[in-house]
């Protein structure tokens, strides 16, 4: 942390609780923090948040929301929709000026209104100093301009998911770590008829998330530092022309997946190799038909491989939460958003979902969810490892338009499909993202 | 006051005004603030400066959104006259005598009554690159040994979606174009008859003409409904495989909420509105001329 966090710290908390601002400035003590935001009396809150992905999230988190409510006397009501529903939501809330008091969105919704948001620096600086602090990309997600607009829930994180004796069939006692030996791996796989697959059709959640990895191991990006598009590079190319031989080891279709496609196709084994969440797995041990069930013993997860830059390049689903500015409520919101992040409500949470949720903040790291089955653990460090998907430039309307227009899922599959050299694509991509950042 | 009430006109204006109301809030406002919207750089949670033509220069220059309008077109007049075709064959014979008539007339209808997302997904499911039935069934009777690619390739993408838009297009304009049939009056076949006209001549000179005008306005719906179609693209392939399949409606969608750029995707939508007008106009000035009906010119 450094002393300018510690100074605004100090200053926004002071009013609310002096004692505690002081632990938290000097260290260990922190932990001993008390909530330090008081509900207004008879505040009444709606919060809407993206519908479960696992039933185990929702029951848990509405759990802890009655436990909420019957501490704090704050009613509070849940709106479910729809992960990709939330973001025009919160669009439109911002927008008009009234709507839910509390959402939680998805990437830089934050960004695209922050004057829009309650600023949530003693939220941010209160839970950092409580948990061992935000991951690097918690904080580019959640922070502007040196200031929390947004407070991190996490991310629906992705690993390579695999059917374990399809691999050693394929001549891997482990799963590769690097790209090189993953693209040795997705052959010998096509080799033995148990190929793998991955979306390349307009997947928002899926398709984004490995088209980026692969372009981001390359040493590929949309743009540097200053916003300036620079996707047609020689480190683009070659992630294409890669991702060109990946293709062929693919299962056939690919281009015209959407998200649901490779969870089916897995589940029905016709693909051993895939990204996604925890979702196949938890699928998979809970499911009622036998056969289905006996494939989440062979089911095995592993971090995206390293690519020729040599440090993990993922992307995942961040989600976080955003407190409107026309709440008439500001520190009961402020105390939902922190009471769902404390360790009694966040690791049971955590664990009722079977850690679909990857944590911000590192103190959870130790949350027994990620060792008590070992096929849990690489879940653990996705947000640890994850790049922000405006990587190297800055969160904001370029870099949610970009992403929403596929312009990276699309060059990948148009060098992957042969439908365009991989030189072809990137000047595409390149022509198409310079629209996008031309302010 | 006893004098007003009594006057026809401002009867007839007070009457006027619930329906004028609600044309104006839920028809004119949100369609000029579309268009206002489109003129503008407006993100969401952002009102916007005034930028002209702006979106529509950066539009024209999109490679992305000059694809989406062919794809766009070819799938409204594909779709369309397919539909056409199809429907007025489906509705020359609903108009025999056939046992089971209106059992049949029924079913026929069906695939318009079941709501679009549904046999949307039921379409998904079909067209699937892993577990299509159509393909399982080919590779059983062992027609193709590999499972076709429906939504995967650019142009078996673009045929997989007007087969859909058609599957659900169809009854609407068969039902109507039945109704229309049964206007016609027996006694002028009945007249074609003793003239000695073949079923063909009959077709062409008496049910054809006569049929014009619900040509005209069927017609005009079908090709509104599939220039705006949305649901259909966005449960299928969300525009996919490489914005093959991206009508108007779907890539405005994708630009002004999951992207933010609400004047863009505003001005995507407007462009939409000047060949939704051409139709309309062709079918108004054209199709429902009498002269024409009549077989006549203009000359």
């Amino acid at each position: 942390m450094t002393n300018i966090k510690r100074r605004d710290f100090l200053k926004i908390s002071a009013g609310v609780a002096a004692g505690a601002a002081v632990g938290g400035a000097a260290g260990p003590a922190a932990a001993q923090q008390q909530m330090p935001f008081k509900p207004e009396k008879g505040a009444k809150l709606r919060v809407l948040r993206w519908k479960r992905f696992v039933q185990g999230d929702e029951d848990a988190f509405m759990a802890h929301v009655k436990r909420f409510s019957d501490k704090y006397g704050v009613e509070v009501r849940v709106d479910n929709e729809g992960w990709e529903d939330v973001r025009p939501k919160a669009a439109v809330a911002a927008n008009v000026g009234s709507g839910p008091d509390v959402i939680y969105g998805w990437f830089d919704d934050p960004h695209q209104y922050p004057d829009k948001l309650v600023d949530v620096t003693d939220i941010g600086n209160y839970l950092g100093a409580k948990y061992g602090g935000w991951y690097p990309v918690a904080e580019t997600y959640g922070k502007r301009d040196g200031r929390w607009i947004a407070v991190p829930l996490g991310a629906a994180g992705a690993t390579f998911v695999h059917r374990i004796s399809h691999v050693e069939a394929a001549g891997f006692k482990q799963f590769p770590k690097d790209t090189a030996g993953f693209l040795e791996l997705c052959k010998a796989l096509k080799a033995k008829g148990t190929p793998a697959g991955f979306a390349l059709g307009n997947a928002v959640g899926d398709g984004n998330s490995w088209t980026h990895w692969l372009v981001w191991a390359f040493g590929g990006k949309l743009v540097d530092e200053k916003n300036n598009v620079v996707i047609n590079s020689p480190e683009t190319i070659a992630a294409l022309e890669y991702a060109k031989q990946l293709y062929d080891t693919f299962v056939p279709g690919t281009l015209s997946w959407l998200d649901p496609n490779n969870n089916k196709a897995f589940l029905d084994g016709q693909i051993s190799l895939t990204n996604n969440g925890i979702s196949i797995y938890y699928a998979s041990k809970t499911s009622n038909d036998d056969k289905v069930k006996a494939l989440a013993a062979d089911i095995g997860h592993a971090n995206y491989p390293v690519g020729p830059v040599g440090r993990p390049t993922e992307l995942h689903l961040f989600t976080q939460a955003m407190i409107f500015k026309y709440t008439k409520a500001p520190q009961a919101a402020k105390a939902f958003v922190t009471f769902m992040m404390e360790k009694e409500q966040y690791e049971p949470w955590q664990q009722a979902a079977i850690g679909y949720i990857t944590q911000p903040l590192r103190a959870y790291e130790s949350n027994p969810v990620w060792t008590s089955d070992p096929k849990h653990t690489p879940y653990r460090d996705v947000v640890k490892n994850m790049t922000p998907h405006s990587y190297a430039g800055k969160l904001g309307y370029a870099s949610a338009g970009a992403m929403a227009d596929f312009i990276i899922v699309n060059m990948v599959a148009e060098a992957a499909s042969g439908a365009r050299t991989p030189k072809e694509a990137a000047e595409r991509a390149q022509k198409r993202a310079e629209r996008y950042y031309k302010v | 006051m006893e004098r007003l009430l009594h006057s026809r006109n401002f009867l007839g204006l007070v009457f006027m005004v619930p329906a004028g109301v609600l044309l104006l809030l839920f028809l004119t406002y949100p369609l000029g603030l579309g268009v206002w919207l489109g003129f503008t750089d407006a993100k969401v949670g952002r009102t916007g400066a005034w930028v002209g033509l702006e979106n529509y220069q950066f539009l024209l220059g999109d490679s992305v959104a000059r694809l989406a309008l062919f794809n766009t077109l070819f799938y409204t007049v594909v779709a369309s006259v397919l539909k056409f075709v199809l429907g007025l064959w489906l509705a020359l014979l609903l108009n025999k005598h056939l046992p089971f008539k209106a059992f049949l007339r029924a079913v026929v209808l069906l695939p318009f009554i079941v709501p679009t997302a549904l046999s949307a997904i039921a379409f998904w499911w079909l067209y699937d690159a892993q577990f299509s039935v159509l393909s399982w069934v080919l590779t059983r009777l062992g027609w193709i040994d590999r499972y076709i690619d429906f939504l995967g390739d650019p142009w078996n993408a673009r045929w997989s979606v007007v087969a859909a838009n058609v599957w659900r297009g169809v009854p609407f304009i068969a039902i109507t174009l039945l109704a229309g049939l049964q206007t016609i009056s027996p006694s002028l076949y009945e007249a074609a008859a003793i003239d000695g006209a073949t079923p063909w001549q009959q077709f062409w000179n008496v049910t054809l003409p006569l049929l014009t005008p619900i040509i005209a306005v069927v017609m005009t719906f079908s090709v509104l409904f599939t220039f705006t179609d949305f649901q259909l693209i966005y449960v299928l392939t969300r525009g996919g495989p490489l914005n093959a399949t991206h009508l108007m409606a779907t890539l405005a969608f994708q630009r002004a909420i999951p992207g933010g750029a609400l004047g863009e995707g505003s001005a995507l939508a407007v462009a939409m509105v000047p060949f939704l007008l051409a139709a309309i106009l062709f079918s108004y000035f054209g199709l429902q001329r009498r002269k024409w009906q009549q077989g006549g010119t203009d000359a």
